[in-house]
């Protein structure tokens, strides 16, 4: 399998404060990668110092390129689409223009209205409120469309951060089953920064956990979670 | 009955001129938060522009197409060279920013062209507008105009890509950069619309107030009684309250005792004050309907 991310020795700070302390890790094309840690580890950091978000120094590379130095906006023309924490909503336009938002680096305008239908078949609540404004939906619909809204990028990479957060447990399986679907049928490699230890190394192939700015753990997701001594030190379940 | 028709109109027209005023100031407050109080000296400069392009005898409109894109054009350098570095500065910063901005080119004005009062010509004649003592050709026209201008601007913010992307930076920044748009950017095209908007609000209203560095300072505060009347999130809010203000302040002149021409300008900035205790989000603010 090829490598598609690989992030070496990072170091990120806010200010003076330092978050990250050489965290390395890298995601195989196709794969469905975990970061798991507890609160204040680095996990949000990790993805926004992939999108140049935050300060930071290291190597991150992308299918070979490296990213460093490189704009927000132009890290998502390499096909990598960021869902941030809090969703990231455009809660006053509507829910149908947050997905042509999505797409808004893209030419092709017939592929993105037949794309928008695709979104429609995924997640039909949002055909229904396609006209609504999107801060009135709740907030599993946001989460919905902040998933619907990366996707119509064709990303190559998704980096999701903390899609449970917030969401009523039913509606958190119904979103991983989404994703493991989108990762499966589309090839869309994912990244998913959790809380929720158990529930993304159900999803996951591949897990990594931080502590304190570092990786203190890797390797296969099934492994991880058969590890009681793991789960227990690290994972707290 | 007629006075009243008669004052109404004409409040309409100069009321157009404070709409695009609101709305430029409006525009640029959505992308970087500050009010631009340089708003109407800009749009001063770029009607000295027009009238200096006409004394080299081109026609009104051409000089009017090249003033618009000379504003454009200018409005996205100011961005670049004053306000982009200052974008993290905070507010103290910024209003000096625009303190001198606005000092500079009205002394620049002043220096180029001198402080002497000047004709501006209209390309709609003063006469009565369709026969009627109501309203003149004039005003007619500075209706019409804004009307075009506000369509325009309806179409390319609703239903083209870089005006939708506009909103999108202007309204939630980060996320916009997330699905790649280039903020920045924006917000310099922002500033070049906005003053080309102010350019047109300078050109129309210049036959009315003739031509001189100082012309827009009454009109400019009109216009930011109308975007904190309409809201300053808000353009359509920003439009409405401009022609509200205009019919406002042509009443008050008309039929409150003791006001008339002298206290017209007192009255804007009463009702600047009021609405901010009553309604600080004004008539149309953004109430954002929100979920968790």
């Amino acid at each position: 399998m090829t490598q598609l991310l690989n992030v070496k020795d990072l170091r990120a700070y806010y200010g003076q404060v330092q978050a990250l302390h050489g965290l390395s890790f890298s995601l195989n094309e196709g794969s469905l990668t975990t970061l798991l840690g507890a609160n204040g580890a680095g996990k949000t950091t990790t993805l926004r110092a992939i999108c140049n978000m935050v300060r930071s120094t290291g190597g991150i590379e992308f299918d070979g390129k490296p990213l460093n130095n490189r704009s927000t906006e132009s890290i998502v023309r390499f096909g990598i689409a960021h869902v941030p924490q809090g969703r990231g909503t455009f809660t006053t336009m509507t829910v149908e223009e947050n997905l042509q938002l999505g797409a808004i680096t893209r030419k092709d305008s017939a592929g993105i209205v037949s794309d928008i239908e695709r979104m429609y078949a995924h997640f039909p609540v949002l055909k229904q409120r396609h006209t609504q404004q999107a801060g009135t939906l709740s907030g599993g619909e946001q989460q919905m469309l902040a998933v619907a809204r990366a996707l119509m990028l064709r990303p190559r990479l998704m980096l999701l951060d903390e899609p449970s957060f917030g969401l009523a447990p039913l509606v958190v399986r119904d979103l991983f089953g989404i994703l493991g679907k989108i990762n499966r049928e589309d090839k869309v490699s994912i990244l998913v920064v959790e809380q929720n230890a158990q529930l993304a190394l159900e999803l996951a192939d591949q897990a990594y956990v931080i502590e304190t700015g570092r990786i203190v753990m890797s390797g296969n997701a099934k492994d991880i979670a058969n590890n009681e001594e793991i789960r227990k030190s690290y994972l707290g379940y | 009955m007629e006075l009243f028709t008669n004052q109404v109109l004409a409040g309409i027209a100069t009321g157009a001129i404070y709409a695009c005023m609101a709305l430029a100031v409006v525009m640029i407050y959505q992308a970087i938060d500050h009010l631009n109080f340089a708003q109407g000296e800009m749009a001063m400069f770029s009607t000295f522009i027009s009238w200096q392009l006409m004394q080299w005898g081109l026609s009104y409109w051409t000089a009017f197409v090249v003033t618009l894109a000379f504003s454009f054009v200018a409005g996205i350098a100011i961005e670049r060279i004053l306000f982009k570095p200052l974008a993290k500065a905070p507010v103290l910063t910024n209003v000096a920013g625009f303190i001198a901005l606005f000092a500079i080119i009205n002394s620049s004005a002043g220096l180029i062209w001198d402080f002497t009062i000047k004709q501006y010509p209209t390309p709609f004649g003063s006469a009565p507008f369709l026969g009627s003592q109501l309203i003149s050709t004039h005003q007619a026209g500075m209706i019409g105009v804004t009307v075009l201008l506000l369509l325009g601007l309806y179409f390319f913010f609703q239903y083209t890509r870089i005006g939708l992307a506009m909103r999108a930076a202007a309204s939630v920044p980060e996320s916009a950069r997330l699905v790649g748009i280039n903020t920045s950017w924006m917000i310099a095209l922002g500033w070049g619309m906005a003053t080309a908007i102010g350019s047109i609000a300078g050109m129309l209203i210049a036959p009315v107030v003739f031509l001189e560095p100082n012309m827009m300072g009454g009109v400019l505060i009109y216009g930011f009684a109308a975007a904190v009347l309409g809201g300053l999130s808000s353009p359509f809010g920003a439009v409405v309250g401009g022609f509200l203000v205009g019919v406002f302040e042509n009443l008050a002149g008309t039929y409150i005792p003791g006001v008339g021409n002298e206290l017209k300008l007192p009255i804007a900035l009463a009702l600047i004050i009021s609405v901010l205790v009553v309604k600080p989000a004004g008539l149309f603010g953004r109430q954002i309907v929100k979920r968790v």
